[in-house]
């Protein structure tokens, strides 16, 4: 039932089958997906299209069920659940206001089919328009808003429930940029205030990073990763991680040593010998790749690595490059180029890194 | 296995929802009791005699000339009538879509064109064909001085019906032609293609399947009509009227079972072509919206000739309409033209009130249940996922292949005996209730088809939304789907009834004296002669449907989601 105590949400070796319209084959939306979301949290699922994050989502709401697993809100098993009877709210991509109703109308209709008295609907009504910044707008036809304005009324909708878990499916992804960065603030400290568990689907990596507690990437609906933004970003544990939060450049290495000690990695990349921090823990003897970011490296005339510039463009507030070092052409985006030399294309020139801030992956 | 938990779990959340299951059984059992078990009873007519198969009944039916004849009668009449409508219809878009109209006058005609044939009975047409080129027509005798004239035959039906139809084929064609994109044909031009050109190889291409699934569309009305072949075929019968004529003139229902097979048969073969392969190809030829508005044709050469050539026939339509009232004022069609009431005064002498009090009563009870019907089978087709959906969906959609007489046949063969002649149901037979069944599935598939596809505009997720909130099938139903969706609502209402009240062809052979319906006086007026009086009905009748018509409107204008919209901007 819905109550206004804020749930975890558990999910239990979920999967979700379909079938592809064109081969008429089964296939895995969501596979195996294990999650423990503690009460009060903001988990986002970030992937890109097709890893089965709105499927998850869904599956939480109650939209779709899964084909294995238990789906768990608070203590209650919840599979046989319909979408009306789940202690969730969400909000929708195209926001999906009532178009036949008004604001206040639209943000009381969950209240009215609970039945509550017409007071006690009007204060919780005006209180949540007060918090989402809506107040003086009740009357407004939801087509005489604005995006965000709308999306301020999908929210405040979805809040005035007291719902355990609060959904979110893309929400702002039909906004303009400049929006998009004010919205993601406003849901963010509005979550915060609130103290409400959050699960939030988007394909944006910035959006994700800026909002979330913790991040589940996905991918080919398996999850890839879970930690929080900055374990994500600096820690990726895999290539597909890596690649997908943030540019990344692979660069094939070969281990040649472990410390155990020290917790570190002395590898051979192109002939030269790096120390760099062992935290997915390779052995010795084996291949792995050397991860470094556009922003993380610069040109030099000295360095690791000695390569032709086969790139260099002006960007406005970075200097961005490719240098091509035998079969590979590494990404740099150097983001102080005024006391630096600007290369030019078919100019020779080195990688030069912090060991610090580059990583390895197998 | 895989896929069989969430399967179980559709299941368990489905059956939570009572009302919902207990709707979608209600439909059901009557889709099957007054769509599919008429028709199977047909069938087992034929085929059956005396509890074995047999070919019997079929070899009499085949073996009769009058019933060869009328097939081949049907399908020349439906061939000459599709072909012309489709044409005449094209031409109209076409010259709405592209051509720049010069005059208000003009465009109001158009308009009249296109909502006469759906607010005025069937064989409306045929009256006045009949008032102005018949024996005693105005133009054949009084200005031409004919005094042979004869319009009945293919020829008159053909004209009547090409008339009728031509503007179902004119709305679907001009739907079409503003989905193609402009810059498609701005393309070819600016590549060097004459007018003439482009529309030979880039519209009309791109119509095809439309233009096709107009041509079946009007075939199956045009095969269906029971009203107008009646009226004014004369010797020239079809199948819809051999039909009737074998249950009325020759009592033999089983033979007429048989021929209502063939008849069946065909309208339904046809319906599937159109509906499962030429509906999909129009969908995926033209799937572009309209851009950018279209440059319309100025050229003297092209807009001369199509403008006149619609005006024309957009004139004619109009007089023919006009005619049908000033028959009801005249003394004496044909030799006496002052001005009288005598005709409607006779006419509320005899049985006039009790056929539109009848009329009325059961069309006012049969609309509201068919706006609603088709708007809940609308709702669980598009958003729903259930076992059935399927079946409801095909039932509902077939009801429009199903020609009325057949329907009506369908029924005497069985309920007049009750079901499967065990005697059970046998009391509706006869009744008001079985008109009123019988007005709801004639109106069906239209209600349902509008009611669909303006379901399908709005967005899944305004739905989603209400039912994550809290409320259930019924409460998303009567508070978010049936609000959005309330225009196509109450003009499902009002063609509901402008149907049942304008039906003849199922009805003239289910009624009981106790019932006196205006169309079957209308009928029976003009077989005997009496044409002010078969007038006055129909000045009356066309009086109430544009009534309801306008009424409608009025309150769309008012109260329809499109002001609200406007309003708000």
């Amino acid at each position: 039932m819905k109550t206004s105590e804020k749930k975890g949400v558990l999910l239990e070796h979920i999967s979700k089958i379909y079938i592809d319209p064109k081969t008429k084959k089964q296939f895995y939306a969501v596979k195996d997906m294990n999650l423990n979301i503690e009460p009060g949290t903001f988990v986002t699922l970030l992937g890109p299209s097709g890893c089965g994050k709105t499927t998850t989502l869904r599956m939480v709401a109650g939209f779709e069920s899964p084909d294995e697993g238990q789906i768990y809100i608070g203590t209650e098993a919840v599979n046989e659940l319909t979408p009306n009877k789940r202690d969730t709210a969400m909000v929708f991509q195209s926001y999906a206001l009532l178009p036949h109703y008004n604001v206040f109308d639209n943000v009381a209709y969950g209240l009215k089919l609970r039945k509550l008295p017409k007071e006690e609907i009007h204060e919780k009504v005006i209180n949540i328009l007060k918090l989402v910044e809506m107040e003086g707008m009740e009357s407004r036809m939801t087509n005489q808003l604005s995006g965000g304005q709308q999306q301020r009324v999908a929210l405040a909708r979805a809040l005035v429930l007291e719902p355990g878990v609060l959904l979110f499916d893309e929400p702002l992804s039909n906004l303009d940029a400049k929006l998009r960065v004010t919205m993601r603030t406003e849901i963010r400290r509005i979550q915060q205030k609130v103290g409400i568990t959050a699960i939030y689907v988007t394909h944006d990596q910035s959006e994700a990073m800026s909002i979330s507690d913790q991040i589940i990437i996905m991918s080919k609906g398996k999850m890839e990763q879970i930690g929080s933004p900055r374990e994500i970003y600096y820690h990726p544990a895999s290539k597909f991680v890596a690649d997908f939060i943030g540019e990344a450049n692979f660069i094939p290495a070969k281990v040649e040593a472990v410390d155990d000690v020290f917790g570190t990695a002395d590898i051979d990349v192109f002939g030269e010998k790096i120390t760099v921090k062992n935290h997915i823990n390779v052995d010795a003897g084996e291949d792995a790749f050397l991860v470094i970011r556009p922003e993380n490296a610069r040109l030099s005339d000295k360095g690791i690595l000695k390569g032709t510039v086969s790139l260099s463009t002006f960007m406005g507030s970075y200097q961005y490059y490719r240098l091509r070092v035998g079969d590979l052409e590494i990404q740099l985006s150097d983001y102080n180029p005024v006391n630096r030399k600007i290369y030019e294309v078919s100019e020779e020139a080195y990688l030069d890194f912090d060991p610090k801030a580059v990583y390895i992956l197998k | 296995m895989a896929g069989s938990q969430s399967a179980k779990l559709e299941r368990q959340k489905f059956f939570s929802d009572p009302i919902m299951v207990s709707t979608i059984v209600v439909l059901i059992v009557f889709l099957l009791l007054f769509i599919l078990y008429p028709l199977f009873m047909l069938l087992i007519d034929s085929i059956m005699v005396d509890g074995k198969v047999s070919m019997e009944v079929f070899s009499r039916v085949l073996s009769m000339e009058r019933f060869r004849t009328a097939f081949k009668n049907t399908l020349v009449l439906g061939f000459l009538v599709g072909i012309a409508s489709t044409a005449i219809g094209l031409l109209f878009a076409y010259v709405e879509v592209y051509v720049k109209l010069r005059s208000v006058i003009l465009e109001k005609l158009f308009n009249v064109v296109s909502t006469l044939p759906v607010v005025s009975p069937p064989f409306v047409l045929s009256l006045s064909m009949i008032m102005l080129f018949g024996r005693s027509g105005i133009i054949t005798r009084s200005i031409l001085h004919i005094y042979d004239s004869n319009i009945y035959g293919l020829k008159g039906i053909a004209i009547v019906q090409i008339l009728t139809f031509f503007p179902v084929c004119y709305m679907m064609l001009k739907g079409l032609l503003k989905n193609i994109d402009p810059s498609l044909e701005e393309a070819t031009r600016d590549m060097g293609a004459t007018r003439w050109q482009v529309f030979s190889t880039v519209t009309f291409p791109l119509m095809l399947p439309g233009l096709g699934n107009a041509f079946l569309v009007t075939f199956i009305e045009s095969v269906a009509d029971f009203a107008n072949p009646m009226m004014i075929g004369g010797s020239y019968d079809t199948l819809a009227t051999t039909i009737y004529l074998q249950v009325t003139g020759a009592f033999d229902s089983t033979g007429a079972a048989a021929m209502s097979v063939v008849l069946l048969s065909l309208t339904v073969i046809l319906f599937l072509i159109q509906k499962y392969y030429l509906e999909k190809r129009t969908a995926a030829t033209l799937t572009g919206k309209a851009t950018r508005g279209r440059m319309p044709i100025e050229d003297r050469s092209v807009r001369v000739p199509l403008t006149v050539f619609c005006s024309i026939v957009a004139v004619f339509v109009t007089l023919m309409y006009i005619m049908v009232p000033f028959g009801a004022l005249f003394k004496l069609w044909g030799r006496d033209y002052s001005l009288t009431l005598k005709w409607f005064q006779y006419m509320m002498k005899t049985s006039g009130l009790e056929a539109f009090q009848d009329s009325f009563v059961l069309s006012f009870i049969a609309a509201p249940v068919t706006a609603l019907l088709s708007m809940i089978i609308s709702y669980l087709v598009v958003k729903k996922k259930f076992r059935g959906k399927g079946f409801i969906e095909f039932v509902s959609m077939l009801a429009m292949a199903v020609p009325g007489t057949v329907l009506g046949i369908g029924y005497i063969r069985g309920y007049a005996n009750g079901l499967f002649r065990t005697g059970a149901l046998q009391q509706i037979y006869g009744t008001g209730l079985i008109l009123i069944i019988v007005f709801v599935v004639r109106s069906l598939p239209t209600g349902t088809r509008s009611g669909i596809s303006a379901l399908r505009q709005i967005d899944k997720s305004i739905e989603e939304s209400a039912y994550d909130m809290g409320a259930n099938s019924a409460e998303v139903f009567t508070t978010v789907t049936l609000p959005l969706i309330k225009d196509s609502f109450l003009s499902g209402l009002v063609t509901a009834f402008v149907r049942s009240i304008t039906a003849i062809s199922a009805v003239i052979l289910l009624v009981t004296p106790d019932f006196l319906m205006i169309t079957c006086q209308i009928n029976e007026q003009a077989e005997k002669g009496n044409y002010g009086v078969a007038c006055a009905y129909a000045t009356v009748l066309i009086m109430i449907t544009y009534t309801a018509v306008a009424v409608m409107n009025l309150i769309i204008k008012h109260f329809g989601t499109s002001r609200t919209v406007k309003e708000e901007d």
